[in-house]
């Protein structure tokens, strides 16, 4: 977890001014925080929403909040807009607290709600100028702006129509263009992709990188869908019943909450059932090898389990030489990455420490023979 | 606010950026009010308010010249024929006036224009995405209240404009210039009447989520003020300060109270205005005496003597405050559940 910020004890005894000065963050702008929250909290009465969360996202990152429904992602957004106030803690976006200057962060960030919606009965144009407007944008630099997003989300011939007509997948690219029209800093995303079509998804993903690409902005976006966060982000927080219990690249959380095994896919060339049975008498035999999964209905590669995870790369070679050793032709080898399916699953079902107010929520394991994704 | 507030020791990555990007806009409510009027005109309530208001106009107007036409010989010499216009009507028809028409679908325009101006976005989706705007909350409610208020008067003045045209061009009365400060004076009273229930819509449509709902809770609260007001008024009295003796010192109380609910209903505060700002001749029965005193004076009164502009408005200068006073009520009432509110839906 080198690349996760850890809040030092320095800055929790004085967060402001600790800030620009504190070693721990890297001069050079490319890795200033765009977010940053201490302790942020809110609470419902006796729920809380949102547990002193510790977050930073640095600037040109794609950052993945990744939760349940209900896990505290769109409250940790609301607050981050100033459009909700924290019970405890700060934030500090773009430099600015969103509780004491709402227009100012509001100004930089563009935003894209959970289930945005526009007026139907106007155009797509007519809805970003209203935007552009509010922004204080002119009208000659509101409409350059206008044209440059619609372009850049691909909306330009459908712009003149009422929004009434537009497809779901349509209205999600005008609400991003719509968070693009004020030329932001930074974009905070609310579950982008939910009902989309997998070829919207995809397009909005691709996307976001080229907007990452082209404008150098950052984005941090929030999700319940696993694979895409793990396609698009460059760094995920986990989030689980209001507190954020990892974060880091895919790697950094499979080496954080992985259970210590590794996976193997090896496919064979088996003509009966009694060279099945040799195979699988010959895969279990080897060394640090745990259990063997015979091919299934729906896979038609065996899946070996290592333990410990290190001794991956050993296994496999050893398989090479037992497969030419027993005269069985292998079709595949290659080691099973970890799917952020399978940390986050780990990462939820691990006891958090602490939390306050919360019953934990328990997770329905999927079923054994299901392949990945 | 510019980069050079922000405290020195936070990080300000946009420091670079051009000054004009960091420029926060001022003036959200009048984008707002300028959009919600553009919404508003091309609106089927706004077909709706001109029909209304234009049979406001039309129908009393008919009675009316009749009547003015009648009774012009006579009425040679009499000051104040013009505001006659407003204030008579059908002789069968009581509210066939065009004061108390007004009156009466006053309170239904300014609902109608504000029920959903804020449960509207919300279920739309729209207001997540509105309020995450560079503005301040309030400009939602200011620029709301204010593009209402505007198509509201801009018929009403323009349904004035047409009678006064009538009344000049068609019966040949020309307006003194008293007469056209009286009607400027009742048209913005009228708006001060139409924003206590344009704020009171937009204080529904903050505290409930459901356009129908509010819709109905607005029409509802406004039918039993028009039918059971003096009802209620009479059960409130009766019940705080009831009469315990048979003298008139016991039975003052309840009076008094009695007429002080009255007083603080809109509808009534805004028929006892108009009734003083469109009829300049001293007339007791236009504003019942509360007092003794108040009596005794009506009673010294010079019959048929014309008052003064002025005089009127200070006349009812009470009740126009306590009218103002209602439309603020309800408008920070609104702006403050707003604030206090959940964005999300």
């Amino acid at each position: 977890m080198s690349g996760v910020p850890v809040p030092t004890t320095t800055e929790v005894a004085r967060p402001r001014d600790a800030r620009a000065t504190s070693p721990a963050r890297p001069a050079d702008g490319h890795h200033e925080p765009v977010i940053s929250t201490h302790r942020l909290t809110k609470r419902y009465g006796t729920l809380t929403a949102v547990d002193r969360l510790d977050l930073e996202v640095y600037q040109g990152e794609i950052f993945g909040l990744l939760g349940q429904n209900g896990a505290g992602k769109t409250t940790t957004i609301l607050m981050l807009l100033g459009l909700s106030e924290p019970t405890d803690g700060e934030a500090w976006v773009m430099g600015l607290d969103p509780a004491w200057e709402p227009r100012e962060v509001k100004r930089r960030v563009g935003y894209l709600p959970d289930a945005v919606g526009f007026y139907d009965g106007m155009t797509g144009r007519q809805n970003l100028r209203y935007t552009a407007r509010l922004n204080g944008l002119e009208r000659d630099d509101g409409e350059a702006a206008i044209d440059e997003v619609l372009e850049q989300v691909g909306l330009t011939d459908r712009a003149d129509d009422a929004v009434g007509t537009y497809s779901r997948g349509m209205r999600q690219r005008l609400g991003i263009a719509d968070a693009l029209v004020k030329t932001p800093d930074l974009l905070i995303l609310d579950e982008p992709t939910t009902s989309i079509d997998p070829i919207g998804v995809v397009e909005i993903l691709e996307l976001l990188r080229r907007l990452v690409a082209e404008r150098g902005l950052s984005i941090m976006l929030s999700s319940h869908l696993l694979t895409q966060v793990q396609s698009v982000c460059d760094r995920i927080g986990i989030f689980a019943a209001g507190r954020l219990i990892g974060v880091g690249t895919v790697d950094e959380l499979a080496a954080q909450f992985g259970d210590g095994s590794a996976a193997i896919e090896v496919g064979l060339e088996l003509s009966s059932p009694a060279d099945r049975e040799r195979a699988g008498t010959v895969l279990r035999a080897l060394a640090s090898v745990e259990s063997v999964d015979p091919p299934s209905v729906g896979r038609d590669t065996w899946r070996l389990h290592v333990r410990p995870a290190g001794a991956e790369g050993r296994v496999r070679q050893d398989i090479l030489v037992a497969a030419v050793d027993h005269g069985l032709r292998l079709t595949a080898l290659r080691p099973i990455v970890p799917s952020l399916d399978d940390i986050y699953r780990t990462a939820v079902e691990r006891p958090a420490p602490k939390r306050a107010g919360i019953k934990p929520k328990t997770i329905r394991r999927p079923d054994a023979g299901r392949g990945q994704p | 606010m510019s980069a050079a507030t922000v405290p020195s020791g936070t990080p300000i990555p946009t420091e670079t950026e051009p000054e004009s990007r960091l420029r926060v806009p001022s003036g959200g409510w009048r984008v707002i009010a300028a959009k919600e009027f553009g919404d508003h005109i091309l609106s089927v309530r706004f077909l709706a308010l001109l029909i209304i208001l234009g049979l406001a106009a039309a129908i009393p107007l008919y009675f009316a010249a009749g009547q003015i036409r009648e009774l012009a010989p006579q009425a040679t010499g009499q000051k104040a024929v013009f505001l006659a216009l407003f204030t008579i009507g059908s002789a069968d028809y009581s509210f066939l006036i065009v004061s108390s028409f007004v009156a009466i679908v006053a309170p239904l325009l300014g609902l109608a224009f504000a029920f959903d101006a804020i449960n509207g976005e919300r279920a739309d989706g729209t207001l997540p995405r509105l309020v995450a705007q560079p503005i301040y909350r309030d400009d939602v409610i200011n620029g709301k209240f204010v593009a209402g208020l505007s198509v509201i008067l801009m018929v009403l003045v323009a349904v004035v404009g047409i009678i006064s045209g009538f009344g000049i061009l068609r019966l040949g009365i020309v307006p003194s210039p008293d007469e056209i400060a009286r009607l400027v004076a009742w048209i913005l009273v009228t708006a001060v009447y139409v924003g206590v229930w344009l704020a009171f819509g937009l204080l529904l449509s903050v505290l409930i989520r459901r356009a129908a709902t509010s819709a109905l809770v607005g029409f509802g609260v406004w039918f039993v003020l028009v039918i059971f007001g003096s009802f209620i008024v009479d059960l409130i009295a009766k019940t705080v300060s009831p009469i315990t003796g048979s003298t008139i010192d016991t039975a003052l109380p309840q009076a008094q109270l009695q007429k002080f609910i009255t007083q603080l209903l809109p509808g009534n505060l805004y028929s006892d205005v108009t009734d003083v700002i469109l009829n300049p001749r001293l007339n007791p029965s236009a504003r019942l005496p509360g007092s003794i005193g108040e009596a005794q004076q009506a009673a010294q009164q010079i019959p048929n003597a014309v008052m003064s502009i002025g005089q009127s408005l200070l006349l009812v200068w009470p009740q126009i405050v306590t009218l103002v006073g209602l439309m603020v009520a309800c408008f920070v009432a609104a702006y403050v559940a707003f604030m206090r509110q959940e964005v999300r839906a």
